[in-house]
């Protein structure tokens, strides 16, 4: 039982009560992807449009200043969510872009007119760290930022049970290091990095240490000072807000020193035909009119999270991921992509069972009201290295209940009766 | 509808025992396709003589709809003619894209009938697609 009120929490989300196909109510497992929203977040959005929109930062008429306000206050919540200060916490469009802006301050740092000492200068005698187990978001950024600079992409293996090895931990994390980007926690296996062992190395080479916690800030108290890591990004919309806002949190003093990636409107000192002073951050990184409205629901939805409690969502999500791991390790041919136990692993299980594949495990699935992931979750890498094709993935959140992990592991005995495995 | 129609018994036929689903050697033409968003695979080999599909042969990994689709597309179009495999191609590609209004007379497609379910799963469509796609894909490049 959830140490909240369960029954409350699911009327906060009118999609929870929807009917889906042949009348099954709807069963969302797909938290990993996206995850659903509380009524709170839109209305913030709404009451936005409805009353405060203007652009922000600029004019001097209310409208313009309630929306500032609102903004900001957004950028304050969404601090005091990582135990971050206001003004190193960035508005983005997404994590995606989060991560290549950082990849690409690394790269306008080094190319053309290179900025001397700068933290984030890599050339060829450089090499960056990332791992087998990333989302494409947090590995292509860095593959393109080694083959633009001539740098050595290295990584970390992933072991059988999908957790990182961290073994070579010391080798391949070396003085040469420019920078490590890495997973909080996997979006596939659902393993969790050891992050303070990683950022100690990091630390003592005096590198710069990015983590992807897209799947683990929305889900655990995450506190960017007891990770000791310099760059943290998540998505708004999988932490219950709106699409198209992500976060980006940098150590003041290194983002003080990044050069930014998009360069236009609000995000300078001043300007002249041939140059132009940039703003300190975090307006450096948010050239245009931001994603206003949806950084807003993002406040509320931070909002929403802190008024439950990070420890008692983590908690629930914990019981439920416990619960299916059960029955579903006791299905014959059924096998987890992950850790089978609870130590270190989050609320996202990947399986396979033989004979189904995930597509059509997913559609049997589907047809009984359950929604979960199949294919590859934008880590094909991780595939390949974990020689499978593919898998299915069922990903928990605070709303989800014992009943539905019980009706996702009946539907898949059902799916198995179904195709004859 | 039913999963039943979606699953039709000729399917988890072919996908539990596909044709042609060994590569040959020689080969005039060799295509590779996948499915980016699901990772699914099919590499197809085919030789053509005088305008005929003289053999065609592939290999892959897949849900059952892109498995038995691939080898049903395999048997129809095997010693047909090139512009006939064509055209049962287009036919196939309207029956996918109708969501199940089709007026044309299908029943040329003979197996690949069973997969006319899928038009209604819009996700599951490209599945259905990616060995035809390859075939066409294979069929352009040896008449080129």
């Amino acid at each position: 039982m959830a140490e909240f009120d369960l029954a409350s929490v699911r009327a906060d989300f009118p999609i929870l009560s929807r009917v889906v196909r042949n009348g099954k109510h709807l069963v969302y497992l797909d938290n990993g992807a996206t995850s659903q929203k509380p009524r709170s977040v839109v209305d913030a959005e709404c009451e936005f449009y409805f009353q405060h929109n203007a652009a922000v930062h600029r004019g001097a008429h209310l409208l313009a200043e309630e929306a500032t306000d609102a903004f900001e206050g957004a950028r304050g919540k969404v601090a005091s969510f990582i135990n971050a200060e206001t003004k190193e916490v960035v508005f983005t469009k997404s994590a995606t872009e989060s991560l290549n802006i950082v990849a690409y301050g690394f790269l306008n740092s080094s190319l053309g007119k290179a900025i001397p000492r700068s933290p984030f200068f890599v050339d060829a005698s450089k090499n960056i760290v990332v791992s087998e187990l990333e989302h494409h978001a947090n590995l292509l950024p860095w593959q393109q930022l080694a083959e633009r600079t001539g740098a050595q992409l290295r990584w970390f293996p992933v072991e059988s049970e999908g957790r990182l090895d961290l073994s070579e931990v010391d080798s391949l994390i070396d003085e040469n290091t420019a920078v490590v980007a890495l997973t909080h926690q996997s979006n596939v296996t659902g393993a969790i990095t050891d992050v303070n062992k990683i950022a100690k190395r990091v630390q003592s080479v005096h590198s710069i240490f990015v983590l992807d916690a897209c799947q683990s800030a929305p889900h655990m108290k995450v506190d960017v000072r007891e990770l000791g890591v310099d760059f943290l990004t998540f998505s708004g919309h999988k932490a219950l807000g709106p699409t198209g806002v992500g976060v980006l949190w940098g150590r003041y003093e290194l983002l003080a020193q990044m050069p930014p990636m998009i360069t236009g409107g609000s995000m300078i000192e001043s300007a002249t035909m041939s140059a132009a002073i940039f703003a300190q951050p975090p307006k450096r990184f948010e050239a245009g009119v931001p994603n206003m409205a949806q950084a807003v629901g993002l406040g509320a939805a931070m909002d929403y999270l802190s008024s439950i409690g990070m420890e008692k969502i983590s908690a629930h999500e914990k019981a439920l991921t416990a619960r299916a791991l059960a029955g579903l390790r006791d299905i014959p041919g059924l096998t987890i992509i992950g850790p089978e136990q609870m130590e270190s692993r989050g609320g996202v299980i990947s399986f396979a069972v033989q004979g189904i594949h995930p597509h059509d495990l997913g559609q049997v699935l589907d047809d009984e009201g359950i929604a979960v992931r199949t294919g590859h979750h934008c880590a094909w890498p991780l595939m390949q290295a974990l020689s499978v094709q593919a898998t299915t993935r069922a990903s928990f959140y605070l709303y989800n209940t014992e009943e539905e992990v019980d009706q996702l592991v009946t539907s898949v005995i059902a799916a198995k009766k179904f195709f004859r495995a | 509808m039913s999963l039943e129609a979606l699953y039709h018994e000729i399917i988890l036929d072919y996908y539990k025992n596909p044709h042609h689903k060994e590569l040959h050697t020689p080969y005039d033409v060799e295509v590779h396709h996948n499915n980016p968003s699901c990772g699914d695979e099919v590499t197809l080999r085919l030789n053509v003589e005088d305008g005929v599909v003289a053999s065609i042969s592939w290999s892959g990994v897949g849900c059952s709809i892109s498995q038995a689709s691939t080898s049903i597309m395999t048997d129809l179009v095997q010693g047909a003619s090139v512009a006939k495999a064509l055209e049962l191609e287009r036919l196939f590609l309207e029956m996918m894209q109708s969501k199940g209004n089709f007026s044309e007379d299908i029943e040329v497609l003979e197996d690949a009938v069973a997969l006319s379910g899928v038009a209604k799963y819009p996700a599951r469509i490209k599945c259905a697609l990616l060995g035809w796609m390859a075939f066409r894909d294979a069929a352009l490049r040896v008449k080129s």
